[in-house]
């Protein structure tokens, strides 16, 4: 009997920069979501290793946004195999953040209260986070009254708060104006050379969706391209771009599909 | 014609020249509608919006009942307490029956299917939008709930006041358990239905024009709340681009 090899951009793709012998914070078998009639994820096979900066990407409807919710566990899958490493602690800016009719230091203290921080303390915290996303002066400001640009820094900052070791993010830039968009994208790559609760030694793990493509390769070490809520490539991110490609991702990489 | 007319400037004069009775029946009949929505409100704003958040068996069961109670008639409401406050009744040895107590309790459950309901409804859009984030930031079933109740603080404030509305305008339920006794549960309800029988009508309109004066600044305190949040939200929603 013989074995037939994988196809180049289906392979295994472990990143360059980080230790592959590590087990994978997050490791998908088979999984498949079903909402109704609507067939969201179907056989998705994916290794998360810790440190990894994962992109995913795909044309809408493929299923990005609903591979980050199962992977926080926000939404539960309908067939195949979740296992966890550990109980990682997860973070997750969405594409559009909701914050509370309430000062922006608040917000973002209520991240940590939940998280069973004494209120007095989480202020304290979540002070020093908006300083980090640069808010410091628009901490006491009713969050509702900020820009779409800072009302994301402010999410950015309640999830940097958290001190997570996995970060979820969902098309963080896709709402906002040119500006905005490079102020999030400097504070992803911050985030990206951070590290998780457990010190300099645990690297942040990262997994994000986006439809632009030079985020992608400035931010990601990996690529997963979704089409119809299946996984057709899963390479590096160098690979992904350069290499080659199932026609879908080929075009979808050309622009020729969004 | 001009009996009306005559009526009428009775009223008016009622009304301005601060007549004793007029406004003692009016303090009551605020001071009755206030804490039977006061009370109303703790329990249905806290029910209300875990409803619109939790999901469990015969949910919509739950829902239809209470959609079936907000038609309920306040005479029906009103029979009901009476047969719970009267003397054979299970709550008959605490003797409200005919009291304040006993007017509170009325307009308090009648209002209760209000707030609830709405508060329901105002709760589950905006847990449909949001839920998500504030489940990935931890809040439980009750946590977001409340979060999401006081977050929407300004659309329940709306519900508040219609609640109000709808006790201070009722008058089947307080005339059962009140009795509309002169001087300690007379309200401006039953106050206007009895002089109205009496043919006492200047104290009838003049009641009917305070009344209908509360119920214009409701509607005016409902508009200007409404105008205030459409502003507050549209700043926020100003500064973000539209998504493609």
């Amino acid at each position: 009997m013989s074995v037939v090899p994988a196809p180049a951009w289906r392979r295994a793709a472990p990143p360059q920069d980080v230790q592959t012998l590590e087990p994978p914070l997050f490791a998908l078998r088979e999984l498949g979501v079903r909402y109704g009639a609507v067939q969201a994820l179907a056989g998705v096979d994916l290794r998360v290793l810790p440190g990894e900066r994962v992109a995913l990407v795909g044309a809408n409807g493929s299923g990005k946004s609903t591979l980050l919710r199962v992977l926080h566990g926000l939404v539960r899958p309908s067939a195949g195999q979740m296992r966890r490493d550990g109980a990682p602690r997860v973070a997750m800016v969405f594409q559009r953040p909701f914050v509370l009719r309430a000062s922006a230091v608040g917000n973002v203290a209520l991240g940590l209260w939940l998280h069973g921080v004494r209120w007095k303390q989480a202020r304290a915290q979540a002070a020093a986070a908006l300083q980090r996303v640069g808010l410091q002066d628009v901490a006491r400001q009713n969050a509702r009254t900020l820009s779409g640009g800072q009302q994301q820094r402010l999410a950015f900052a309640r999830a940097w708060a958290l001190r997570p070791d996995v970060l979820l993010l969902d098309e963080p830039t896709a709402s906002l104006d040119p500006h905005a968009k490079r102020e999030v994208e400097a504070l992803m790559a911050d985030f990206a050379a951070s590290h998780g609760s457990a010190g300099p030694a645990q690297p942040l793990t990262m997994v994000f969706s986006s439809h632009n493509l030079g985020q992608v390769k400035r931010l990601a070490s990996r690529v997963v391209y979704l089409e119809h809520g299946r996984v057709l490539a899963d390479l590096p991110v160098h690979d992904f771009f350069d290499g080659p490609l199932p026609e879908a991702a080929r075009l979808f990489v050309k622009g020729e599909m969004t | 014609m001009s009996a009306i007319l005559q009526s009428a400037a009775t009223a008016l004069n009622l009304v301005t020249s601060a007549d004793a009775v007029l406004w003692t029946i009016v303090a009551r009949s605020l001071s009755v509608s206030a804490t039977a929505c006061a009370l109303a409100c703790g329990a249905g704003v806290v029910l209300g919006a875990w409803l619109g958040v939790a999901r469990f068996a015969g949910r919509d069961g739950v829902l239809t009942v209470l959609n079936t109670l907000l038609a309920v008639p306040s005479v029906v409401v009103g029979l009901g307490v009476y047969l719970l406050l009267s003397r054979t009744g299970p709550l008959g040895g605490l003797g409200w029956l005919f009291s304040f107590k006993a007017m509170v309790l009325a307009q308090a459950l009648l209002v209760l299917p209000v707030v609830t309901a709405l508060t329901r409804q105002v709760v589950e859009d905006a847990e449909r939008v949001h839920g998500e984030q504030l489940r990935s930031l931890g809040a439980g079933t009750l946590l977001r709930a409340l979060l999401i109740a006081w977050d929407e603080r300004y659309a329940l404030l709306t519900v508040l006041i219609a609640a109000f509305g709808r006790a201070v305008s009722e008058v089947g339920a307080v005339m059962i358990v009140g009795g509309n006794i002169d001087g300690f549960t007379r309200v401006m309800t039953t106050a206007i239905a009895l002089e109205t029988s009496k043919g006492d009508l200047p104290l009838a309109l003049g009641l009917g024009l305070v009344l209908l004066a509360v119920v214009l600044l409701l509607n005016v305190l409902i508009a200007v709340l409404r105008r205030w949040r459409q502003r507050v939200d549209g700043a926020a929603i100003g500064g973000m681009a539209v998504a493609a």
